[in-house]
């Protein structure tokens, strides 16, 4: 198990460094940030001034070096934009993101695998055929359209919820929730069913052909054999066995959650990273970009570190190697 | 006479098809006394299985039972309520499946499963739950049942976890266990050891039990009464010294013939001729277009020196602490042109390992494959690519050896392709030619594999190997997935390509009656080395090796077949 962990560790700093190259590229040949800071009234020797402070005159490799320890201690730099350090306007920003990457997935999850297991038992049923039919709807309709018409259903026409913003946070010592004030909660409802909505079709959908498929095995028919009742053999035999494969994908589509809120925030005005992010690519401010996609990579690969790690908790057929 | 425990009277099962009703059982009736147990024999189809889920309570929708009654210790039981049902099952009639490998949930404990079945017919607490599984486990004979308990199925093997779902079967002492199949997936030698514990508990716990099996070797030695099956019905019924001695029936006389006999050589095997679906396989056309076989330099066609293959056990980054399985273990012999040459051993003992190595489908780890001189482990890609299309394998099981989502001319025509031996446009007529010629209707080749039976799919496999009219025929286990009347089909197939297209051939299998039947020369393998090899009559009328000896007395004796 050991050896498992250690090894999938050290994938995933390759994985990192690859992706800490593309990042860091990006200074190099999206535009010039020396052009950027000194705009147009410059003169030669602030050019050089600044290229050695920088360490734009040293090769490559050593930048890239430089790049990544700099990386590893959390320091990208200034924004171009905003002329304050990256790290610090991000750290202001994640709370926001996490928040409702969160509350969706628990939405997703929760929703997803409930409404599966359902359709999946009731395999004929007239709800759970409805189910499957509007679930396609869901599978189908662009996450910014489906944001759009809850905004107009629920703020416009009925007037129930707020459709942008966060409502009223409290700042615990650096980080700012939205879950512990009402209006904070009521802001977090519509995107995260925006947000969450395609996940749940898909986790939903998934879990109940792999449900369906379980409740084909030997070991299913066997237990009714034993005379075990539905019960049992639906959410104790069946729902573990089926969730073997399913927390792959959950853990896959938590990295896409926290990368699809870029939409989402921008429909909602959230101010969360993606909103942020947004923002930079139309200001070209690098050192904000490069910052979001390490962090956004650094979430994927632990995600995934963890979703290893959960699976060989799961199934005890893949604890044999370390043992 | 002992009252019967359960009686099956005139029960008919419908299921209801876009094509009318379709009948899988018509008009059965059988009893069982307690301890007593009673054989059900015949074909896949015929019914014995869909009778045994009736008396259980599980048939699969929309199967149910039109007709007839079930009735279990004076009570009838056919008629109740689901809920009901459900209480009986597992309490008062006990199932065992054919696959230990796939009836216990992988993902929970041995003990887990047995105390909660423990805990829902009998009213015990934790402990004295655990307590008693652990002396089920320790009747079953599974050693360490303490240690074993916290365990996960993989853990134990097959012939194990066959021991813990009989164990599962008797958590509340049940007065009716119906076995399908229990020991068809496993090897001679632990068939014997399960249906010796079988009989004992039977006897001991005077447990009735339904046996459904398709071999005539577990039906002798271990029924006292028997019921034969064909098409739905029972066609014969009586104790099992009758019925095999003196079968009365044109059908079970004719799958009685068709039983390999461990004892006696034929030339072919008798095929079922009840019915009337003998099949016709054309070989005297292939033989006349079959290019003439060149014999070998040596008179070898393979030589196999020292073949080692061995698989990583635990890895480990440090190179020295990586702990390797040795499969295969300084294996040598030599297969002459022409000859079957017959591999046997339990699962496990590397005899497939050696056919996929030769196949080219493993690396070897040391040792040489010498095939008509040339060493096949030292061969460039294109060496290798004439190399394989001289061999063809044929594998076990017809059902995953075959692409779901390739039509059956798409699967045979591709070795044609692959091997460019046929240019794309002309690829159909041969295809079909092929086809034809194993036996399979026209227009097969548009159709999808799972539209054919066990046994057509495995002359699909024929027909696949044979298309590029290979010297070599590699057959891994060709028919123990397939019943007692297909399989002489099959076997029947492939003794002629061996004796009229002079293919040379290596059979393994852990069938040894159908080994004796097939094979000029046999070698006997355990735990990855060669023990033996001798002409097949010498080695299964005089074995040298005492492991030898030990497998030839495990085979069914089928005494009283012989008699009559």
């Amino acid at each position: 198990m050991l050896t498992f962990i250690l090894r999938r560790i050290g994938q995933s700093a390759l994985v990192l460094l690859i992706v800490g190259l593309v990042a860091f590229a990006m200074f190099r040949f999206v535009g010039d940030p020396v052009d950027n800071m000194l705009g147009q009234e410059r003169t030669l020797e602030d050019v050089e001034r600044l290229k050695e402070q920088l360490g734009l005159d040293r090769p490559f490799p050593v930048q890239y070096f430089k790049f990544l320890e700099e990386a590893v201690q959390g320091n990208f730099g200034v924004s171009y934009r905003q002329g304050r350090e990256v790290s610090e306007i991000l750290l202001e920003r994640a709370p926001a993101t996490l928040e409702l990457a969160a509350v969706s997935a628990i939405f997703a999850i929760l929703l997803g695998i409930a409404l599966g297991v359902y359709t999946a038992i009731r395999r004929d049923g007239f709800i759970a055929n409805f189910i499957m039919s509007t679930s396609l709807i869901g599978v189908s309709l662009p996450t910014f359209l489906i944001g759009i018409l809850l905004i107009y259903l629920f703020s416009v026409e009925l007037n129930w919820l707020p459709s942008f913003g966060r409502g009223d946070v409290v700042d615990l010592g650096g980080w700012t929730t939205g879950l512990l004030t009402a209006s904070g909660l009521k802001s977090l409802v519509l995107p995260s069913i925006t947000l969450g909505l395609y996940q749940m079709t898909l986790i939903m959908r998934l879990v109940r052909s792999e449900m369906l498929e379980v409740l084909r095995q030997d070991y299913i028919r066997f237990a009714r054999a034993r005379g075990l009742s539905d019960r049992v053999i639906h959410f104790r035999h069946a729902l573990k066995n089926t969730m073997v494969p399913v927390v792959t994908i959950i853990g896959l589509q938590l990295g896409a959650i926290i990368a699809f809120a870029i939409i989402t925030e921008t429909v909602f005005q959230w101010p969360g990273m993606g909103l942020l992010f947004i923002n930079a690519i139309q200001f070209v401010d690098i050192p904000v970009m490069a910052a979001y996609l390490m962090l956004i990579s650094v979430m994927f690969v632990g995600i995934n570190l963890l979703v290893d790690i959960l699976y060989a908790f799961i199934d005890p057929r893949l604890r044999v190697a370390g043992k | 006479m002992t009252e019967a425990i359960l009686s099956i009277r005139n029960v008919t099962v419908e299921i209801p098809t876009r094509h009318g009703i379709f009948k899988p059982v018509k008009n059965v009736s059988y009893d069982i006394k307690p301890g007593e147990i009673r054989g059900v024999v015949g074909e896949s189809g015929a019914g014995k299985s869909m009778t045994g889920n009736a008396v259980i309570g599980l048939l699969d929708d929309p199967a149910y039972i039109s007709e007839g009654e079930i009735w279990l210790k004076g009570r009838r039981i056919d008629n109740l309520p689901a809920e009901e049902k459900r209480r009986i099952r597992g309490k008062e009639i006990s199932m065992i499946f054919q696959d230990p490998l796939t009836s216990l949930n992988p993902l929970f404990t041995v003990g887990e499963q047995l105390v909660e079945t423990i805990q829902l017919h009998l009213n015990l607490g934790a402990s004295e739950a655990k307590a008693r599984a652990i002396a089920l486990l320790d009747a079953v004979a599974i050693p360490n049942p303490e240690e074993r308990f916290n365990q996960y199925p993989h853990q134990f093997s097959g012939g194990m976890r066959q021991r813990v779902v009989i164990a599962l079967a008797l958590c509340s002492e049940p007065s009716v266990i119906v076995a399908d199949e229990p020991t068809t997936a496993l090897d001679v030698s632990i068939q014997a050891q399960v249906l010796d514990l079988i009989k004992s508990l039977a006897r001991e716990r005077s447990i009735g039990v339904i046996l459904v099996t398709h071999d005539m070797g577990v039906i002798a030695d271990t029924t006292e009464q028997v019921t034969v099956m064909y098409a739905g019905e029972v066609v014969e019924m009586g104790t099992t010294d009758q019925v095999l001695g003196a079968p009365q029936h044109p059908y079970t006389q004719s799958l009685i013939a068709a039983v390999p006999r461990p004892h006696k050589k034929r030339h072919r095997f008798p095929q079922v001729s009840y019915g009337g679906r003998e099949t016709v396989f054309k070989i005297d056309d292939l033989a006349r277009n079959w290019p003439q076989s060149e014999p070998s330099k040596s008179g070898k066609m393979l030589e196999v020196k020292g073949l080692t293959k061995r698989f990583v056990e635990k890895s480990s980054i440090i190179p020295s602490r990586t702990t390797y399985f040795t499969a295969v273990d300084n294996v040598s012999f030599d297969i002459r042109d022409g000859e079957v040459f017959g591999i046997v051993g339990e699962s496990g003992s590397g005899k497939s390992t050696v056919a996929r190595m030769i196949a080219t489908l493993h690396k070897t780890d040391g040792g040489q494959i010498l095939f008509d001189g040339e060493d096949v482990t030292a061969m460039d890609a294109q060496q290798l690519a004439g190399y394989r299309k001289q061999i063809q394998m044929i594998f076990q099981d017809p059902f995953s050896s075959l692409n779901p989502r390739m039509k059956v001319g798409d699967i045979v025509a591709e070795p044609l392709i692959h091997h460019k031996i046929l240019p794309k446009g002309q690829t159909d007529a041969r295809v079909r030619e092929l086809l034809d010629k194993v036996g399979l209707a026209r227009g097969a080749d548009q159709k999808y594999p799972h539209e054919f039976s066990g046994g057509q799919r495995q002359r699909i496999s024929i027909a696949r190997a044979i298309a590029t009219q290979p010297r070599f025929l590699i057959c891994d286990e060709p028919t123990s997935a397939l019943d007692v009347s297909i399989q002489a089909q099959i076997l029947n197939i492939l003794k002629d390509l061996q004796e009229y297209l002079g293919l040379t051939m290596l059979f393994i299998s852990h069938d040894l009656p159908v080994v004796r039947q097939m094979c000029d020369r046999v070698a006997v393998m355990k735990s990855g080395q060669l023990i033996e090899v001798n002409d097949a009559e010498t080695l299964f009328e005089a074995p040298e090796h005492p492991y030898t000896a030990e497998l030839l007395t495990l085979m069914p004796h089928l005494a009283q077949l012989d008699e009559a």
